[in-house]
Order: C-alpha cells, then sequence, then structure tokens
C-alpha cells in the first residue's frame, strides 16, 4: 500500500513542520520532559545496578555465618568454638574469618580490610580493590602505610590490584595475610573476627543454625538470606522516598502537559477546523497529533535516558547516590557496570510517554469531532 | 445536483441565546455556473453554504447530493463527500500560517497519499494558472490580500473538486483585485465546474458567468433569479 505510506509520510512531514513553528514552546516542554526521564531513568538505572551488585556480593557469601555476641553485641569469636561447629550434623567445613574496617583520614572513607588465608599473601603484601587504587593512586610495588594500634606505621606493599566484574565487590576491600592483619590490629591470639559454615545441603541451613544457637551460648548464626532480606528491605525503602520525590515531580509534568493540552490554543483550533474543513478526517487530524506527541515524548525519552545512562555509568552518579547508596560518605567512589534492562525501559517507557499523548490527545480528539464550520466565521 | 427541502439550522438550541439562523429552505442548485446568495450581514449565507458544503449538518430537512442524502451520512462518510465534492475559499483566506505557500496548496491533498512530485507539480501548475508561481516558496504572512486570495482558490481546487464553494470572495479586497477574483471563478464555470458564492458585493452580482442570484433574508428565501 504504497498510498497509506505515503500518508503517513505527509502526516509527519506536517507535524514537523507544526513542531518547528512553535519552536521556543516545543523546545521548553523537550526541555522539562527529557528532564523528567532523566530524572526517573538515574534513579532506576541506579537502583538496579546496586542491586545488581548487591546480588553479585551476596552470592559469594557463604550458607552460614557465626558471630560470637556479648552483652548482645558482637565480639570476638574464640578459636576454640570451630571444633564443636564442624562437629554438628549437617555442617561440612567452618573456617574462621579475619577482618574489619579501616577509616582513612585522608580520603574519608573506609576501607574493609579482610585475610585472605587462600591468596597466599607474604606478611606484609596486601591486594587492593580497583576503586581504593584509584583514590590513593596506588599501582602495584607502592606502599600503603597503615597506623598500628601501638602508634608505628606498618609499611603494606600493593602486590596487586583485584579485578572483579563488579567494583562494588572490590571497591573497598584491602586483602592481606594473616600476619599483616595481627600486626595491624594486635587482636588476642586464638580469637577470629567471626567464622563461615559451608552446610552440605542448602535447605538444612536453617536446622544447622537451630542446632549452633543451642551448642553454643552466646553465639548468633545468620543465615544469608536474612542478609539479602535485611538489605533489600533498607534498599526499597530508600527508593521508595526517591520515587516520592519524583512522583511530585511527575505530577507537575502531568499538569504542564494538560495544561498545554487542554488549553489547545486558539490557534491550534483554528488549524484543526481549517484542516477539517479542506477535507481532513478526524482520524487524520488524531494521527497528526499522535505522530506530533510520539516524536516529542520520544525524542525526550531518548534524550533523558542517554543523559542518565552516561551520568550513572560514566558521569559519576553525583545526583541521586548519596541517598540510594547510603555509605558514599564512608566509601570509596566506584564505578557501576552499565547495564540495561529492557522490562524497566519499557515500563519507564509507559509511565512518561503514554500518559503524555494521552492527555494531549483527548482535547484534541474533542476538537477534531468539532463540526468544522467554525473556521467559516474568523 | 443539490437539493434542499425544508432546511433550518438553529444555533445554541433550547437556551436564551437560541439563533434561528435559516428557515426552512427548500432549493435545488443544477451543476453548472455560478449562483450567487446574496443578502444583508447576518442573513443566513455563510451558514447555508456551510451545510451545503458538508461541514456542518441542518438542525431540521433534507439535503441530497445527486441523489444521495447528505444530512443523516455518518462523520466519515461525510468528509470522503467533503474531500472529492467541495473546495472552499473562506472569507479570512484561513490559510495556514508558517508555511509556504505550496504546502498550503498541497495540503488538502495529503490524506489521500498521491505520490510526492505529483502533488507538488498539481500544486505548481495551479499557482502558475493564477500568476502566484513565482511566490510558491514564500511564507503566507508575506502575501498581499489578493495573492492570498489566489493561493487559497488553488488550495480549494487540488483534490479537483466538482463544486466551488466561495464565501464573500470579494470582502477583503478592492474592487480592480476584487474583478480578477471574479474572472478567475468565472473561468472555473467555463471549465464545467458549479461555483457558488456568497456575498453583499455588487461587483459579484453583475459578473460573467453568473447565472442564478438567490437572495437571503433573516435566514429564509426572498428572492429567486436567473441572469
Ligand atoms: N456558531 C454560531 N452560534 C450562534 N449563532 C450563530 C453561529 N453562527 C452564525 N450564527 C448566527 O446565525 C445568523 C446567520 O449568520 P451567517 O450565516 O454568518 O450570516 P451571513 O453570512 O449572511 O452574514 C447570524 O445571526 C449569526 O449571529
Ligand atoms: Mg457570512
Amino acid at each position: 500500500m504504497p498510498a497509506l505510506l505515503e500518508r503517513q509520510k505527509y502526516l509527519i512531514d506536517y507535524t514537523l513542520a507544526a513542531l518547528l513553528r512553535h519552536k521556543t514552546r516545543n523546545l521548553g516542554l523537550l526541555l522539562v520532559y527529557a528532564l523528567l526521564v532523566f530524572l526517573f531513568s538515574s534513579v532506576l538505572l541506579l537502583s538496579q545496578s546496586l542491586r545488581r551488585e548487591a546480588a553479585t556480593l551476596l552470592q559469594d557469601t557463604p550458607e552460614v555465618m557465626v558471630q560470637r555476641l556479648v552483652a548482645g553485641r558482637h565480639d570476638l569469636l574464640p578459636a576454640a568454638w570451630l571444633e564443636p561447629l564442624r562437629r554438628i550434623r549437617g555442617v561440612s567445613a567452618v573456617q574462621g574469618r579475619l577482618w574489619g574496617y579501616y577509616y582513612d583520614p585522608a580520603v574519608k572513607a573506609n576501607y574493609t580490610l579482610m585475610v585472605a588465608p587462600d591468596r597466599d599473601l607474604a606478611a606484609n603484601d596486601i591486594l587492593i580493590g580497583a576503586a581504593l587504587a584509584r583514590i590513593r593512586q596506588l599501582s602495584i610495588g607502592d606502599i600503603l602505610s597503615l597506623p598500628t594500634t601501638t602508634g608505628k606505621p606498618l609499611p603494606l606493599k600493593v602486590a596487586g590490584i583485584l579485578d572483579a566484574a563488579s567494583e562494588l565487590l572490590s571497591a573497598d576491600l584491602m586483602l592481606l595475610s594473616e600476619t599483616g592483619y595481627r600486626t595491624l590490629f594486635n587482636p588476642p591470639p586464638d580469637t577470629y573476627t567471626d567464622a563461615v559454615l559451608t552446610v552440605r545441603n542448602r535447605r538444612e541451613a536453617r536446622t544447622v543454625a537451630e542446632k549452633i544457637a543451642l551448642a553454643l551460648p552466646g553465639s548468633r548464626p545468620i543465615l544469608r538470606t536474612e542478609i539479602l532480606r535485611t538489605y533489600d528491605a533498607v534498599f526499597n525503602w530508600r527508593e521508595g522516598i526517591v520515587f516520592i520525590t519524583l512522583g511530585a515531580v511527575l505530577l507537575a509534568f502531568m499538569i504542564l502537559a494538560w495544561d498545554k493540552a487542554a488549553g489547545l490554543s486558539a490557534e491550534e483550533k483554528r488549524e484543526i477546523g481549517i484542516l477539517k474543513a479542506i477535507g481532513w478526517e478526524t482520524g487524520d487530524i488524531l494521527r497528526m497529533k499522535l505522530w506530533e506527541g510520539a516524536l516529542l515524548s520520544l525524542t525526550a525519552f531518548l534524550a533523558g535516558y542517554a543523559l542518565a545512562y552516561w551520568q550513572v555509568f560514566y558521569g559519576g552518579t553525583r545526583l541521586f547516590a548519596p541517598v540510594l547508596k547510603g555509605w558514599a560518605m564512608l566509601y570509596p567512589d566506584f564505578r557501576l557496570t552499565p547495564a540495561v534492562d529492557l522490562l524497566h525501559v519499557l515500563a519507564l517507557l509507559a509511565v512518561t510517554v503514554l500518559p503524555y499523548i494521552v492527555a494531549t490527545l483527548i482535547p484534541i480528539w474533542r476538537a477534531a469531532t468539532a463540526d468544522p464550520d467554525a473556521v467559516m466565521r474568523g | 445536483m443539490i437539493e434542499l427541502t425544508e432546511v433550518s439550522k438553529v444555533f445554541n438550541q433550547g437556551r436564551p441565546n437560541e439563533c434561528r439562523a435559516l428557515r426552512g429552505i427548500s432549493l435545488r442548485l443544477e451543476c453548472g455556473g455560478i449562483t450567487v446568495f446574496k443578502g444583508p450581514s447576518g442573513s443566513g449565507k455563510t451558514t447555508l453554504l456551510t451545510l451545503v458544503g458538508c461541514l456542518a449538518r441542518p438542525t431540521a430537512g433534507r439535503i441530497t447530493l445527486d441523489g444521495q442524502l447528505l444530512s443523516n451520512l455518518p462523520e466519515r462518510f461525510l468528509t470522503e463527500v467533503r474531500r472529492h465534492t467541495f473546495g472552499f475559499v473562506f472569507q479570512q483566506f484561513n490559510l495556514i500560517r508558517g508555511l509556504t505557500v505550496l504546502e498550503n496548496v498541497m495540503l488538502p491533498a495529503y490524506p489521500l497519499g498521491r505520490p510526492h512530485h505529483q502533488l507538488r507539480a498539481a500544486a505548481q501548475t495551479l499557482l502558475d494558472r493564477f500568476g502566484i508561481g513565482g511566490k510558491a516558496g514564500s511564507r503566507i504572512e508575506w502575501l498581499s490580500g489578493g495573492e492570498a486570495q489566489r493561493t487559497a482558490l488553488a488550495r480549494a481546487l487540488i483534490n479537483d473538486p466538482a463544486m466551488v464553494i466561495a464565501d464573500e470572495p470579494t470582502a477583503n479586497l478592492d474592487s480592480a483585485l476584487s474583478r480578477e477574483v471574479l474572472a478567475l471563478l468565472g473561468e472555473l464555470a467555463l471549465q464545467g465546474r458549479t461555483v457558488l458564492i456568497s456575498s453583499h458585493d455588487p461587483l459579484v452580482f453583475a459578473a460573467d458567468h453568473v447565472k442564478r442570484l438567490i437572495e437571503l433574508r433573516d435566514g429564509q428565501m426572498v428572492g429567486d433569479g436567473s441572469c
């Protein structure tokens, strides 16, 4: 049907000319619209990729973690606990972990220091995350001195930079040897920060946890699923706040769009009348306006989304990161792995483009179905 | 042939500002030649033309076009009839600002999807014929009254309608320009098109090819003469 195609081409041509005729108004609308899409997709992209990174992070977390509580607070775990833990039915392996935080006043960020027994590190060697290396401008072979508990600095040599699929996974991480850790923090000998267990059967994790609580009074077993849940709850809560704020912005935009549409200018009404009088069908006018709305909103959508994508993954995420990440102040800057979720894009498209088109079409439909005789009388 | 039977048009029916613009008009309009509707301002000329041209529906009465009843046709078909049968020249020209003369002329043909080069050529031919071919690329805003009137006429003809309806075509023009436009309308009648004009301008009544003069007053026909 070449005539059908030709018709759409004419309609698009006319639409483009119409958009250009009201350049300033449409440009203003386009900007506001793109900004809105930008804000929404920034939050969406950011929260979605944070969630993804967190999932990657927690994937490697063991099924069950055991802490020792003293007076309700997390305390060091005696090495003597490891053997009874190993003897609990269903447990296949137990490992005591040594880790802690180090606050670096120079960059105002917290590092996570962790002993990595499987890395075979020399006493003073460390492996550091890419973000940490960036922020302290360290490369392989450099020396990083950290103060020990006695006040004497401990020189640590960067033996390597951790490369992980996710930067969040390793951003603030510093892996070191047990000797290095004990020199730095000087914890009582024969103690660990906590212990992690591997269970034979995932579904038995809960039973195992109950047995641990019985066998070792003062112990606090934590299941991986619990960590995931807490994390998600906190995260959803933050996301909710941001979305409520953005909801208000969306509302303002809807009012603007409605105003533009409902208050069809006298000139627009006249134009619709003329088009009908010279032989355009109501359908032709609606199609033309549909093209107009689609061109405007899709342009805005693409511009806003592209800008958001750039700012979230490459531009440093200055905008919402503090709210969504929460710990940003205590955390070295890190880069998110780019990812686009098609479903999210479609959802975003649905909440921004569709309402706009509908809001603009209704009053136009009303004007377009009216008898065009009004044009005969200026 | 168009036939009107007991056609009335009431605006704002039932409201205090009710206005009976046409009261029981019965009329047969044969094809060809120029028919002029004369009458003072407010007598219902424009209203009658909008009904004949399918721009609005009568409140009561029947209108047929070549035997086909128009008054109860669905909107879609009415547009179809309007598009292929009528070309309009409005009193205020009603050209669309921001577009060029050529684009304005092409506009009524957009929904038909004619090939672009063909449509363009047809529009240019019409403009050349009316002596404003050189203005094809100009914006509407820069046209003089006479040029705007010719553009409007070219636009009315782009879909090659059998009838041309012109509402007060000389109202905004001086005598010389009025005569030129009347000459153009006369040419259309010569080609075999039916031309319907409303006017209260004596120049129009005396124009060539005017074959019938219908007089309206207060929404009623008060005179009907052949010339
Ligand atoms: N849309 C309308 N609403 C109300 N009254 C109208 C409308 N259009 C025309 N009229 C009235 O109908 C009468 C006839 O108008 P019109 O057909 O324009 O007369 P003419 O073209 O002969 O000057 C006038 O009294 C006018 O005020
Ligand atoms: Mg009039």
